[in-house]
């Protein structure tokens, strides 16, 4: 039988190359000319790296950058546990309001961003008095990970073979001991991957951030959102160049980190179970 | 999380002995809940509360000393029509049509590169799925600043145009072209990556028996393969619809007053225009939308499309 699809491959390839073009063009133009010499405009004058030093220097990134990572580490940890938490839940046991909760997860990735910082702010300022901060940012940051944390670990966890876990009973393994030992092992690999999806969120966001963050707690994503005020510039394509380069540094050791897990299979039982 | 009684570890490898099952298990429901319990307060108090709230000041009013006041006894019902009203009414139709017309584009830059992806790329499938996540990993904000660079009006396509001959006085920024092209630049990984799954999964017999059975190409592309992988499809609509249907940041970058969102909107009532009630009730209305459009699909297509 001749397998003639109404899409061939050789006309699927040109629109993938094209689609591939669409996708990547902008981000190499931003990378690009973020090596211009020229201070405005998109003209060629020059190959300068003369834009990355400036960056260094300038205090208010500098705050910025360490304002990032804080709200991201804190955010990812604090999110990871309870969102752990909440997907072991949602898997391993069944009980009455179950799909109530995934409802509230639901909900928490639907809601528009505009509307889920403008409601935080809301709280904040007007109900619970807290300055807008670094730990206003924190908490909000931490509001919209758990519900990633949770999927991704459920998607998991769902998986799971339960019979690993009788099996380790019927060996003699306390409950506890069977957790650390079997379940934490195997899920780590979710676990780790919502824990990097989610510091990758954080590590981006800018509407949330915006509406709840206050002086001095600006992030560097908000950081460039303000300075696009004045137009672009060159140092906001290195500033640019630079989040991408850190945000790829990341995915590539997700990435290396899961096909080194996917590898190992179901071996990882062996190396680190009942020693 | 279940509490057993002590049991005397066996250490010989003589026959297993049948060990009698005495547990006394913590019950579901309880383990259940107490696991979910910091997710719940989590929940209860910076989602749950804030949205109450929201809906409170949807129904108050503003006054000259406060942004807004909320009393029981005075509900204000018209924040709610003032929201419609023919000023905010196209705003919040324009943004659906944006929304609309990027999923649109998306479903046909995505669908035949997904379906290339699963079925023909071979070997190197793997690096071209990495090269559909790269971007949906990378900051949306930096991306589409990205296309202000390439479109502001002394940018790289109206010297590319002028070096073509074809003028470089063009007007790209604050237009529908780019919103929309903003949209679906930011979205397009959304709608490949489920549909990559699913299409993925599919059992390629299926295409076969449908030409065995005398379909032509385009009656097997929309009666056999588009409902097959119809779950990703449905989750890619939904991941990209929603985003942009309340988006902030492309309009904001490429936008100007003509193409206004409903997103920016709603920032201005509780930045520059100070009225909470009616950004409230613009908040509530733009929420409700969502959910009930994603209840509706989810009724009609079945749940387990998600």
């Amino acid at each position: 039988v001749s397998r003639k699809s109404a899409l061939r491959p050789r006309y699927l390839i040109v629109h993938a190359i094209l689609v591939y073009a669409f996708l990547f063009l902008p981000i190499v133009v931003l990378v690009v000319f973020s090596f211009n010499r020229a201070r405005s405009g998109t003209d060629w004058t020059g190959f300068s790296t003369k834009w990355y030093p400036k960056l260094i220097h300038n205090p208010e990134v500098l705050a910025a950058f360490r304002n990032t990572l804080k709200v991201a580490f804190t955010a990812t940890i604090v999110a990871t546990i309870i969102g752990t938490l909440a997907a072991f839940a949602l898997t391993r046991f069944k009980f009455r309001g179950r799909s109530a909760y995934s409802t509230l997860v639901f909900i928490s990735l639907v809601m528009p961003e505009v509307v889920m910082g403008i409601s935080l702010l809301v709280l904040f300022q007007r109900i619970a008095h807290i300055r807008a901060g670094l730990e206003t940012v924190i908490l909000a940051h931490i509001t919209f990970c758990i519900a990633f944390v949770v999927i991704v670990v459920r998607a998991r966890l769902s998986r799971f073979d339960n019979s690993l876990i009788e099996a380790a009973n019927d060996l003699g393994a306390t409950p506890v001991q069977a957790f650390f030992r079997i379940v934490l092992p195997l899920a780590a690999p979710g676990i780790i991957a919502g824990a990097l999806l989610a510091f990758t969120i954080s590590l981006d966001d800018v509407v949330i951030t915006y509406f709840t963050s206050g002086p001095g707690s600006t992030t560097l994503p908000l950081y460039i959102f303000g300075e696009l005020h004045f137009g672009v510039s060159p140092s906001i394509n290195a500033l640019s160049t630079f989040v991408l380069l850190f945000s790829l540094i990341l995915l590539t050791i997700g990435g290396l980190y899961s096909l080194r897990s996917a590898r190992r299979g179901t071996g990882a039982i062996d190396a680190t179970t009942l020693g | 999380l279940s509490v057993t009684e002590a049991e005397p570890r066996t250490e010989s490898h003589s026959e297993p002995q049948p060990r009698p099952a005495k547990r006394r298990r913590m019950p579901d429901w309880l383990a259940g809940n107490l696991l979910l319990l910091p997710t719940s307060i989590w929940f209860f108090f910076l989602m749950i509360i804030p949205i109450a709230i929201i809906v409170a000041y949807s129904l108050g009013q503003r006054s000259i000393y406060d942004p807004v006041r909320f009393s029981w006894g005075h509900l204000v019902w018209s924040n709610y029509s003032k929201a419609l009203n023919p000023d905010f009414l196209p705003i919040f139709i324009r943004s659906i049509v944006y929304a609309g017309v990027a999923t649109f584009l998306c479903v046909l830059l995505g669908f035949p590169l997904a379906y290339w992806i699963a079925r023909f790329s071979g070997r190197y499938r793997t690096v071209l799925i990495v090269l559909v996540i790269i971007p949906f990993l990378t900051s949306y904000l930096i991306r589409m600043y990205a296309w202000q660079f390439i479109l502001q009006p002394n940018g790289l396509l109206n010297s590319a145009l002028g070096n073509l001959g074809l003028g470089s006085n063009h007007q790209f920024l604050n237009t529908h072209f780019a919103v929309i092209l903003g949209l679906t630049y930011g979205f397009l990984p959304f709608m490949v990556l489920p549909l990559y799954a699913s299409i993925e999964r599919m059992d390629t017999s299926l295409v076969e028996a449908s030409y065995d059975l005398g379909h032509g190409k385009a009656s097997t592309l929309f009666r056999v393969t588009i409902p097959t992988v119809s779950p990703g499809l449905v989750a890619g609509i939904l991941l990209v619809f929603i985003p942009a249907v309340g988006d902030f940041i492309t309009p904001a970058l490429l936008g100007g007053v003509k193409t206004q969102m409903f997103g920016t909107v709603v920032a201005d009532q509780f930045e520059s225009s100070q009225n909470w009630p009616l950004g409230s009730a613009m908040s509530i209305l733009l929420t409700g939308f969502i959910l009930i459009g994603v209840f509706v699909y989810l009724w009609r297509v079945g749940e387990e499309a998600l």
